[in-house]
């Protein structure tokens, strides 16, 4: 349980090399299941040579077949690798969320994030405008705007009447916006019910990748999204005392309140414009690496991006694969794994232990 | 240790004009005051009389008028950063966040020392662990802060607010959870380090007793407002604690100490 110790003294809560280590560990045999595996039966051993084989200066002979090898790097490493920042994002922003919030129950779709992406990708599709996947498809770039649109109203309103040191208003606008937005989207899917199916496919979130486009659309904004959220885990830390103890203690906490908010709402408005909906990833990642690390969001924040995105690659795998050649959707497989897990940290919690 | 402020030269501690004003009411006003480093301000008053509001504005956790003057530098034209370096404050009531180790809360008393990363040196958690070292917290490092008894809480806040370094140690009614013994230890903690470091300590009191016992002076708060300071026996008297508290009491002196014994006006039981 602890934050691993040397030199028989006490040490501070810090990323220790061995942490990291076993964090990367976890993700890369996640990576690598994902990869050996699959609705389209490829014997692993020779993924294995094929994975070998694209090291520099080691060649061997695979013996996949040209479609084989296809699926392997043009299919399922695309996913992979998305479900990999989808994942990373939605728990780094939601364990960012609970520091900011000092709140274990806050979720990245907290402040109307997803009211306003449903809206958007249900304008979108409704519209037609969207018509398939693809870096220059409507859907995503609506989600991504419905979101930030929500958040924005969110935070304007909720920011002007909490001046004070108090979140409880702008938790209560995310509320009301979020409320907004999904009756608005409720009204519009009523009215053109032809495309209700697509419109709740959607929502229920999915991964489905064509080629790379997805990834690069996200990238942009992930990595900005995840350098403030990782500057800002020490400053989470201080905020844990309250905001006025964190005053007299020189931090600015109105403005860590904001960066915070802010990279946070970026990151789960980005995951959501390509993935949809997925439930409770952003709640149970961060308990997880909470229960084996302690609360200290140095630790927190950023083991919760890796074990987030081992976490969404290995639900995806059993997505694609409990009832292939259907594909469950993802939002539906996190959250029959999630929410007796969420139960459990809640009893957890009303015993006091977190 | 090098790190300890030791050498700072004795800095003059002034408050002008102190005005805190809570939804347009003035629940301090016009309060001055000036200490020495070194010195005990012991701020005496009944509730709401505004002893914790004063200890909050120096603190800057609430917004206030007038100057807070140490060794003429003004800290209301300071960063938070820089004013946490020259002041702390022990809460009255501080927020004790769950699952957290006694040495990860007192590092965070070096918040206002750390660059951007607010990743604590090498020469931060040195400090930390001595001063741990010194206030007996050596063997409870590792434990939750929530876990610990109510004198050991206490002194890992005051650790907490010491390892700012501060000029000024603010501490508001530190003792009001505390047993006798512990309340006992916890005053003669904080006057140790007062003699060793010069701090200057400014402290809220309900127990007037203690307040005379720890204070080289004193202050008597009525509605926001500095009614009487000076010696704590100066200060303390029938007529005062009568007259502002409304209480009656006779006053034991017993040279530099006093002690205030309620009286019953007839007791009922003879």
């Amino acid at each position: 349980m602890n934050s691993g110790l040397n030199n028989g003294g006490a040490a501070p809560a810090q990323l220790t090399p061995k942490l990291v280590a076993g964090a990367f560990l976890i993700l890369l045999c996640s990576i690598l299941l994902s990869l050996l595996f699959g609705p389209v039966s490829i014997r692993p051993d020779r993924i294995f040579l094929e994975i070998f084989d694209r090291i520099p200066w080691i060649s061997v002979d695979s013996g996949l077949s040209k479609v084989e090898a296809a699926i392997v790097w043009d299919v399922r490493l695309p996913r992979i690798v998305l479900g990999l920042i989808v994942g990373g994002l939605l728990a780094m922003a939601g364990a960012s969320y609970q520091g900011v919030f000092r709140n274990p129950l806050a979720d990245p779709y907290l402040l109307g994030v997803a009211a306003g992406a449903g809206l958007g990708a249900t304008v979108a599709i409704v519209s037609g405008a969207s018509n398939g996947t693809g870096m220059f498809d409507a859907l995503p770039i609506a989600a991504f705007l419905g979101s930030a649109i929500a958040v924005g109203i969110t935070l304007a309103v909720g920011g002007a009447v909490s001046r004070s040191t108090s979140t409880a208003s702008l938790l209560l606008a995310g509320v009301a916006v979020a409320s907004l937005f999904t009756a608005i989207q409720t009204y519009i899917q009523q009215r053109e019910s032809a495309t209700l199916r697509q419109v709740y496919s959607w929502i229920l979130g999915r991964l489905s990748t064509s080629g790379w486009d997805e990834v690069l659309l996200i990238l942009p904004y992930a990595l900005v999204s995840v350098s403030i959220m990782y500057a800002m885990k020490g400053a989470l830390d201080v905020l844990a005392v309250g905001e006025e103890e964190a005053l007299s203690l020189g931090l600015r906490p109105e403005r860590v309140r904001w960066v915070v908010i802010a990279a946070a709402s970026l990151a789960s408005a980005s995951a959501v414009a390509v993935s949809g909906l997925i439930a409770f990833v952003g709640i149970i990642v961060p308990h997880a690496v909470r229960l084996v690390v302690g609360a200290s969001n140095r630790l927190v924040v950023p083991l919760s991006f890796l074990i987030g995105a081992a976490f969404l690659m290995l639900t995806d795998l059993l997505a694609r694969t409990l009832q292939s050649p259907a594909e469950l959707p993802i939002g539906v497989v996190t959250a029959f794994f999630g929410a007796p897990f969420f139960l459990f940290v809640l009893r957890r919690r009303s015993d006091g232990v977190i | 240790m090098e790190l300890s402020n030791v050498e700072t030269p004795l800095a003059a501690i002034d408050i002008e004009s102190v005005t805190v004003a809570l939804g347009g009411q003035k629940v301090v006003n016009s309060v001055s005051l000036s200490i020495k480093s070194g010195e005990w301000l012991s701020i005496i008053g009944p509730n709401g009389s505004g002893k914790s509001s004063l200890l909050r504005a120096m603190a800057g956790i609430v917004t206030s008028t007038g100057r807070i003057l140490i060794g003429g530098t003004d800290l209301s034209q300071l960063a938070p950063k820089q004013r946490a370096q020259m002041i702390s404050i022990v809460p009255q009531i501080p927020v004790v966040p769950p699952r957290v180790h006694v040495l990860d809360y007192v590092l965070l008393g070096r918040t206002p020392y750390l660059g951007r990363g607010f990743q604590p040196t090498k020469e931060d958690l040195q400090y930390v662990l001595s001063v741990m070292d010194d206030l007996d917290l050596d063997n409870v490092a590792e434990r939750y802060v929530t876990e610990l008894s109510g004198g050991e809480r206490q002194r890992v806040i005051i650790a907490r607010a010491l390892v700012q370094q501060p000029q000024i140690l603010l501490l508001d009614e530190p003792t009001t959870a505390l047993d006798l013994g512990h309340q006992q230890e916890v005053l003669e903690l904080v006057d140790k380090q007062r003699q060793s470091l010069g701090l200057a300590v400014i402290s809220a009191f309900h127990d007037l007793t203690l307040a005379s016992q720890y204070g080289t002076s004193m202050a008597l708060l009525v509605d926001g407002m500095v009614t009487k300071s000076g010696k704590p026996s100066e200060v303390i008297t029938e007529e005062s604690l009568k007259e502002i508290y409304g209480a009656n009491v006779s006053i034991n002196r017993d040279g530099n100490t006093l002690s205030v014994v309620p009286k019953r006006q007839e007791d009922s039981r003879n």
